[in-house]
């Protein structure tokens, strides 16, 4: 159950009075203003609104990327605004599995060493690392693609290799920014039918920015995200 | 070694880049090899000059001789154990340049004051038994195919005339740096067949002391012992005359260190601009690897080993050309041996891993500065 009103307890993520600001120049930018957000563990959220809203900010704060100027942010009863640079750098590689829209692969490694980054960072054994990534690239279609370059694959595939990399280590919840964004209408649905899969079939948590409502109707909630503070959709 | 497919495949991103890259280091250590190779020709008689001998020329000049009555005068010294002569005897073999020492010197002393250079007994004692028989380095024989038995042919330039000798023996260094290019001769055989106006005077005098430390003491006493003569002396340790004869051909040290520092200082500018560059254009891919979970260090540390990777790919390989360089230049400058140390093939990559390191370093930090966020934003 998704909540936006700071009143629940226990949820797997909470955020209580989130604050972002910037400084551009003399001018201070308020991106988030007092934010509560509640998702529990196996919710699929949606993030709309316009350009310039606010929610890629969220998602870098909620993904540890960036620290808020205000509000706590607690996932899984760790309080991540309190941590250093450095231990929210591990965090990440335990909890947190990214999708860019641009998939973000790197050109040089094979799908199988993308994939296969996250894990590099774990102690699993060579052969242990060898099974998590042929099972997850199984899991996203690809089986027959492990040795292939980002360069060699379609967009789609590109975006299924992000996918795969994205849950490979097994993270807390999944970040999702416009992940259908740069893909032709086949392959976005594609990628939602496995996004869904990964929600419905192996439970797991994602939050998602998408301008495509299309893809926004498959999460269980919707919320709009206008001038800093988010309203749920009707 | 988890790491090394994500490191080896950012080098093989920009091929020719990375190939000219470790090209450059390659020319660079090559050079520096063949400087050190250089360095190695022209300081070889300081670096393996004997600690306990002393050297005793005629005070004017080298070119001045000393009387052959000095000898035994100075085996009466306090402190001398041994002495043995040579003269300069510069001949030409059927070429100008084909240039290599000769010395008349005093067959009895001289393999005892030089043990560094190995003669099997059966070869010396045929040498001694013959008036014209001569002692050939192994450099020079190889050169010209000398071997025991043959008959050699020098046109004599200070001694004028043709003078015969037979091969009858062949030295090698023990040392990495001995000079295998010499070519002895009998004094008696030059005394005997020689001009009157050398009869009875020697080129030089080497002296071995009883204790290296006493050797300043000793080679005071020696000068002394001439002072006032109508031939005095000057007597050097081993080292400092050898020091002295290669600074008559200018300070070749600093003009070395000169080459070899602007060569290193441009290999720094170039591996720096290009790691530069390869940061600058993998930004969103660092940042990636930040978001999955590699930390700041771990980002430093890899654009680091890049750097030292591509200097050790180059460096080795051009401390290896260099080693097989050498030889060649030891053909084509007859009358010099030239070698890789085994200090400057250290000091080669020591200098190839500081220079890889210290290229990468600025990239390095930039990269592990770069903010995610700021760095996503950019894609």
């Amino acid at each position: 159950m998704v909540r936006v009103d700071g009143t629940s307890n226990g949820s797997l993520i909470q955020v209580r009075k989130l604050d972002k600001r910037y400084q551009r120049g003399s001018e201070e930018i308020h991106v988030l203003q007092g934010l509560n957000l509640d998702v529990e563990a196996g919710d699929f959220v949606a993030f709309m609104g316009p350009s310039g809203s606010g929610k890629t900010t969220l998602l870098n704060l909620l993904g540890g990327l960036d620290v808020p100027s205000a509000g706590t942010i607690t996932v899984a009863g760790d309080e991540i605004s309190a941590l250093s640079a450095q231990k929210l750098t591990a965090w990440r590689a335990r909890h947190v599995g990214f999708i860019f829209q641009m998939y973000n692969l790197i050109p040089v490694l094979t799908a199988f060493q993308n994939v296969e980054l996250p894990l590099l960072l774990t102690k699993l054994s060579r052969a242990e690392r060898r099974r998590h990534v042929e099972t997850v690239l199984e899991l996203v279609g690809l089986a027959d693609r492990m040795q292939h370059y980002p360069r060699q694959l379609s967009g789609g595939q590109e975006q299924r290799v992000a996918i795969a990399r994205a849950i490979v280590a097994d993270p807390t919840f999944l970040l999702a920014d416009e992940p259908t964004g740069d893909l032709d209408r086949r392959s976005a649905d594609e990628i939602m039918e496995l996004i869904d899969r990964l929600v419905n079939e192996h439970n797991k948590t994602v939050l998602m920015v998408t301008h495509d409502p299309r893809a926004a109707e498959r999460a269980h909630a919707v919320l709009h995200l206008d001038k800093g503070v988010l309203i749920e959709a009707a | 070694m988890k790491y090394f497919a994500l490191l080896w495949a950012n080098l093989k991103r920009k091929k020719i880049r990375t190939t000219l890259t470790i090209g450059s280091f390659l020319i660079a250590l090559m050079l520096f090899g063949v400087l050190a190779a250089v360095h190695a020709a022209f300081y070889q008689g300081i670096e393996v000059a004997g600690a306990d001998r002393l050297v005793v020329i005629n005070r004017v000049s080298l070119i001045q001789p000393l009387p052959l009555s000095y000898r035994e005068r100075l085996l009466q010294l306090p402190g001398v154990k041994e002495v043995t002569h040579a003269s300069w005897f510069g001949g030409v073999y059927q070429d100008e340049r084909n240039f290599f020492p000769q010395f008349a010197i005093e067959t009895e002393s001289y393999r005892r004051m030089f043990p560094e250079f190995a003669i099997s007994d059966g070869q010396w004692k045929a040498f001694e038994g013959d008036l014209q028989g001569c002692v050939v380095g192994a450099a020079t024989a190889r050169r010209y195919g000398f071997k025991p038995g043959d008959r050699i042919p020098i046109k004599g330039t200070i001694f004028q005339g043709m003078w015969e000798f037979n091969v009858r023996a062949i030295y090698t260094g023990t040392r990495q740096g001995d000079d295998e290019t010499q070519f002895w001769f009998h004094k008696k055989y030059l005394e005997e067949n020689g001009p009157d106006f050398f009869k009875g005077l020697v080129g030089w005098y080497t002296v071995r002391v009883g204790n290296p430390d006493q050797a300043g003491a000793v080679g005071k006493a020696i000068d002394a012992r001439f002072a006032n003569s109508s031939n005095e002396t000057k007597t050097e340790p081993e080292r400092a005359f050898a020091a002295a004869f290669v600074k008559q051909m200018g300070n070749i040290e600093l003009l070395l260190l000169t080459i070899g520092g602007v060569v290193f200082f441009t290999l720094l500018l170039v591996t720096g601009n290009t790691m530069a560059t390869s940061v600058r254009e993998r930004t969103a891919e660092l940042a990636v690897l930040k978001t999955v979970g590699y930390s700041d260090r771990f980002v430093l540390g890899l654009v680091l080993a890049e750097s030292l990777l591509i200097a050790l790919q180059g460096g080795l390989l051009g401390v290896l050309a260099a080693v097989g360089i050498a030889p060649g230049l030891s053909q084509a400058m007859p009358g010099m041996t030239f070698y890789l140390p085994t200090s400057s093939l250290v000091l080669g990559v020591v200098l190839t891993v500081l220079v890889g390191l210290a290229a990468g370093l600025v990239p390095a930090w930039s990269a592990m500065r770069l903010r995610v966020v700021d760095a996503l934003r950019r894609v």
